[in-house]
């Protein structure tokens, strides 16, 4: 499973510091606002541009293609381990793509600026952590990495109830990764004890042979970690908050890549660790996935707020891709991890389309809204593009995912996809709503006439391409997960 | 007793206590170069003493690995006792390089105060390095002395005479619990070293049942906890820490804190390693109220120094958790705790000590805010230092608490690791809430008072390092933590 990895050029470690280099560099010069813009663009240019180079190396099979494996604190057998397969090279060139989108949209944020590029970079940082750690120890230490920009991005940058969303934010997420923490020491000490060798290395766990009853606790306490950022139901009220107070660049990292951490955590350590624990939970992921679906659909539609509206359209796609993982079969984890893609693209580009709005008319209610093909006729076409693509409009991004789950899901349980279909119906209600609010109806008086500018359009073209090329050809990309999908499938064991 | 001082002086080994003897000489030249200096002009001392620490710790550092006994097998200091001097030397040193302008701001430059450090961290030495009751008691005692002269140092302050005082009397108090409880130890098994105390409860598995020995232990048990700050003997903390100087807060919350862990270290785990299971069963007890009363009290403080004397309180409860663990993880995870605790903490400290103005009335919640746009780089310093009382990686409090909790966990002690790691969740909110006024608020002060000097800047880099290096490479640290163990 692993690869050779002696006298190899150490890519993965380059695009993961990468960014920390760029943000120590930003904060070095901090007297000087444009520079660290420069700075920043630079460097997730840089990065992006290694995210492609890195898929070079793939070979499409299951495993990693990339790896690297150091030691680091010999005292706990804690080891430097990164991987890359199919799935994490999917994820870390939305992470990359992302981060370039956020800081072009960022351009000219001149409050704090160096801090703030900075802090966006080390986002970057954790994020990719996140996808590449293998070594349980280096995974919860990017895991909480993510957690400390974001609450300075939300806490310093944000609107009105900015304070209240961050500690939010905070004390939730880490409310939850402290379960983790606690779960993965134990199992760390429950391995040593049968095999004499203390690891947190996640194939090595993987062996641990554990009581049901305790991989049922330490899949729950996995669980309470990864369903908070997920958010499934129950666990989600942070999210409307921290979505609606962020500024955009945040919004966009949460949005489209925060939330991922927690779907990718599911099927790269929990269900592996706790393949039995994981097949028993699948009826109530299933059922909270739905009402997850359908009540966040539901809250959505009586949002009077915008941006509100798609924090919530996140929570109801993310029962989507939940509802795929629990069918568990080849068809459904395809859509959900490509559904994972396509509404990283198009959720972040929604709340670009957004924030363009509310900088030209300084509000982001529906009642004051309107008018607004009228005004600026090509903002309108692509947040109505964005809107479509939400909605699942076939041809456009998130209706390949989202076909391939309902698929998927109707071969392992018909009943899940039937009220799944009923789903979709309501997400077209409020993005409908929401669509006619703002883009028609009686014209509200921007008080920017302004259409499109240039780095408007740089960013809004390229997030419009993918969208569309996502909807019509999504091949590449599952060309790209089949086999690490279909591995981690057989892994886990078929219920 | 003729015979117990005839086999002392036959059993003279001065490298035993050499690291305390060169600082007790320092302290007594510094006290002669104080007296005949220029009032107020006590910058050369602050330098000397520095310079007399640094000195120490090399002659600490030589003995690694190299245990040296002596005067009838009532010290022995060995590993475990140069770990922990050294965590009192580095906690001097810091204190000393941030109390010169410190000292000048409130107008009270007087050169005793540098001796009376050194002093202290020679009592501590003391009390990591005895075996024997009566060395630990005089440690305690040496310490505990400077200590009370120091939380009154600002003789015409209110608070400070508060704090003096009131640390003075429960001070005594609970050293005369501690007196009590030797005398008492004495009585049942007829000696005073803790070896023999050892042998005694071996030789005697119903000594759990003798009720003068568990009243002498008991006794004795609540004389250290006072000193460590452990619920319910915490009672002090909080007005003393607020009312004293703050260099000295930071050094009580760290070296004396840790020479009383030493103490009780050595007292529990060698003396009464056979009244394990019930010894055990108390320090559970007492480490969960310690972290939860910590903990939820500082949720409501409004001022600084008193919501970092309740954080410590919480602190204490965390290193107790590797005393209930009672094994080899448990131990070095205790040594490696206060170590980093004494960076973090200190260095919080060290930042409340640029930031206050004269009386320190500014040191509150509110009077934090915005202090991250008007002086950034004290702003990312504190902020380090709270993520890291938080115990969030890549500092060094999380390394810590994963030693901490792994040792409980691997002792068997799950429900306790859990509690353990709730307590924390609730601690984020505090800590939470100095970064919140920090950065989220718009600054109504700017902060001009606020004046970097050398010293401090040096012990606040120095704390930063050390949160940094312990957090992110800490195998070194971490083995020798390891070797310093029974």
């Amino acid at each position: 499973m692993t690869a050779d990895s002696s006298l190899q050029f150490p890519l993965l470690s380059l695009l993961l510091w990468l960014p920390i280099l760029g943000a120590l560099l930003c904060l070095l010069w901090y007297k000087a606002p444009a520079a660290s813009r420069w700075i920043a663009l630079g460097t997730s240019t840089a990065v992006f541009v290694l995210s492609l180079v890195a898929g070079l190396y793939s070979t499409g099979s299951a495993g990693w293609f990339l790896y690297e494996d150091a030691s680091w604190i010999e005292h706990f057998g804690i080891r430097y381990t990164l991987g890359m397969d199919g799935i994490s090279l999917l994820l870390i060139i939305l992470t990359a793509f992302l981060q370039l989108v956020a800081v072009v949209i960022s351009w000219d944020q001149d409050k704090f600026s160096a801090l703030f590029f900075a802090l966006i970079l080390v986002l970057g940082t954790g994020i990719m952590g996140v996808f590449l750690a293998l070594d349980l120890i280096l995974f919860y230490l990017f895991w909480e990495l993510m957690l400390i920009p974001m609450f300075f991005l939300i806490g310093v940058w944000g609107y009105k109830r900015k304070v209240y969303a961050a500690v939010k934010f905070f004390l939730f997420t880490l409310a939850g990764s402290l379960c983790l923490l606690l779960a993965v020491i134990s199992l760390h000490l429950l391995h040593g004890e049968q095999t004499g060798v203390y690891t947190f290395a996640l194939e090595a766990l993987q062996q641990t042979r554990l009581s049901f009853s305790q991989e049922m606790l330490f899949y729950l306490c996995f669980m309470a970690a990864f369903a908070v950022k997920v958010p499934i139901f129950p666990f989600h009220s942070w999210l409307p908050d921290a979505h609606t107070e962020a500024p955009v660049a945040a919004s966009v990292d949460l949005a489209g890549l925060l939330l991922k951490t927690g779907v990718y955590g599911m099927i790269r350590f929990a269900f592996p660790l706790f393949p039995h624990a994981a097949e028993k939970s699948l009826p109530v992921l299933a059922v909270l996935a739905l009402i997850g679906l359908f009540y966040a659909a539901w809250i959505a539609y009586l949002q009077t707020d915008i941006k509100r509206i798609v924090a919530y359209s996140s929570i109801s796609h993310l029962g989507f891709v939940l509802l795929g993982l629990a069918a568990w079969n080849q068809t459904a984890w395809e859509g959900s991890l490509l559904l994972m893609i396509n509404h990283g693209v198009t959720t972040g580009a929604l709340f670009i389309a957004i924030a363009l709005i509310h900088k030209r008319t300084g509000t982001r209610e529906i009642a004051k809204l309107g008018g607004i093909w009228k005004s600026q006729p090509n903002l309108a076409a692509f947040f109505l593009l964005f809107s479509l693509a939400s909605l699942g409009l076939p041809g456009l991004a998130n209706f390949s995912g989202e076909i391939l789950i309902l698929i998927g899901t109707f071969s392992s349980n018909a009943v899940w996809a039937i009220f799944a279909v009923g789903g979709v119906l309501f997400s077209a209600a409020y993005i409908l709503r929401m669509v006619q609010g703002t883009i028609w109806g009686p014209c509200c008086e921007p008080f920017d006439k302004q259409d499109l500018g240039g780095r408007e359009w740089l960013v809004l073209i390229p997030l419009a391409v993918l969208v569309v090329i996502l909807g019509c050809y999504p091949q590449p990309l599952l060309d790209s997960l089949r086999e690490p999908v279909s591995f981690m499938l057989r892994q886990g064991g078929q219920p | 007793m003729e015979n117990l001082v005839q086999e002392a002086i036959q059993n003279v080994n001065m490298q035993a206590i050499m690291p305390s003897l060169v600082l007790c000489v320092f302290g007594m030249v510094l006290l002669m170069v104080s007296v005949f200096s220029k009032r107020g002009n006590t910058t050369h001392v602050a330098w000397l003493s520095i310079a007399a620490l640094v000195i120490t710790g090399f002659v600490t550092l030589s003995g690694w690995n190299n245990p040296q006994g002596g005067f009838a097998d009532s010290v022995l200091f060995d590993n475990f006792a140069t770990f922990f001097s050294m965590i009192c030397i580095i906690a001097a040193g810091l204190t000393i390089l941030m109390s010169d302008d410190y000292l000048k701001r409130e107008g009270s430059p007087v050169g005793e105060y540098y001796p009376l450090i050194l002093f202290t961290t020679a009592g501590a030495m003391w009390m990591a390095s005895g075996t024997d009751l009566m060395t630990i008691f005089l440690g305690l005692e040496v310490l505990s002395i400077s200590l009370y002269v120091l939380a009154g140092f600002f003789r015409d302050q209110t608070r400070s005479n508060e704090a003096g005082l009131k640390y003075f009397f429960l001070g005594a108090f609970s050293t005369g619990f501690l007196l009590y409880g030797v005398a008492l130890l004495y009585g049942v098994t007829g000696t005073t070293k803790i070896q023999g105390i050892a042998a005694y409860v071996q030789a005697n598995p119903d000594s759990a049942m003798n009720t003068m020995f568990i009243a002498g232990g008991l006794l004795l048990l609540v004389g250290f906890l006072f000193k460590i700050a452990a619920a319910p003997f915490h009672m002090w903390t909080p007005d003393v820490y607020q009312g004293a100087p703050t260099p000295i807060t930071a050094f009580m919350s760290a070296g004396p804190k840790a020479a009383a862990f030493a103490a009780l270290m050595r007292v529990t785990i060698v003396g009464l390693d056979g009244l394990q299971s019930e010894l055990t069963s108390l320090f559970w007890v007492l480490a969960v109220l310690t972290m939860t009363v910590g903990n939820f009290i500082a949720l409501s403080q409004k001022d600084l120094k008193r919501m970092l004397a309740y954080s410590s309180i919480s602190h204490a409860g965390y290193a107790m958790v590797g005393l209930v663990a009672w094994n080899a993880v448990g131990l070095s995870a205790i040594l490696f705790y206060m170590l980093v605790y004494t960076f973090m903490n200190m260095g919080a400290f060290a930042v409340l000590v640029l930031i206050g103005k004269k009386g320190e009335d500014n040191l509150t919640l509110d009077g934090v805010a915005g202090l991250g746009y008007k002086k950034p780089i004290l702003g990312i310093a504190l902020t380090i230092f709270l993520f890291s009382l938080m115990g969030l990686p890549p500092t060094a409090g999380f390394t810590a608490k994963f030693y901490i909790f792994a040792g409980a966990i691997k002792a068997g002690y799950i429900w306790l690791a859990v509690l353990g790691v709730l307590n924390s969740a609730v601690s984020l909110y505090y800590y939470l809430r100095i970064m919140v006024q920090m950065y989220f608020k718009d600054p109504e002060e700017d902060f001009a008072w606020v004046k970097i000097n050398v010293p401090t800047a040096i012990s606040i880099a120095i704390s930063v390092v050390g949160v940094l290096y312990l957090g992110i490479v800490p195998g070194a640290v971490m083995n020798l933590a390891k070797l310093a163990g029974f």
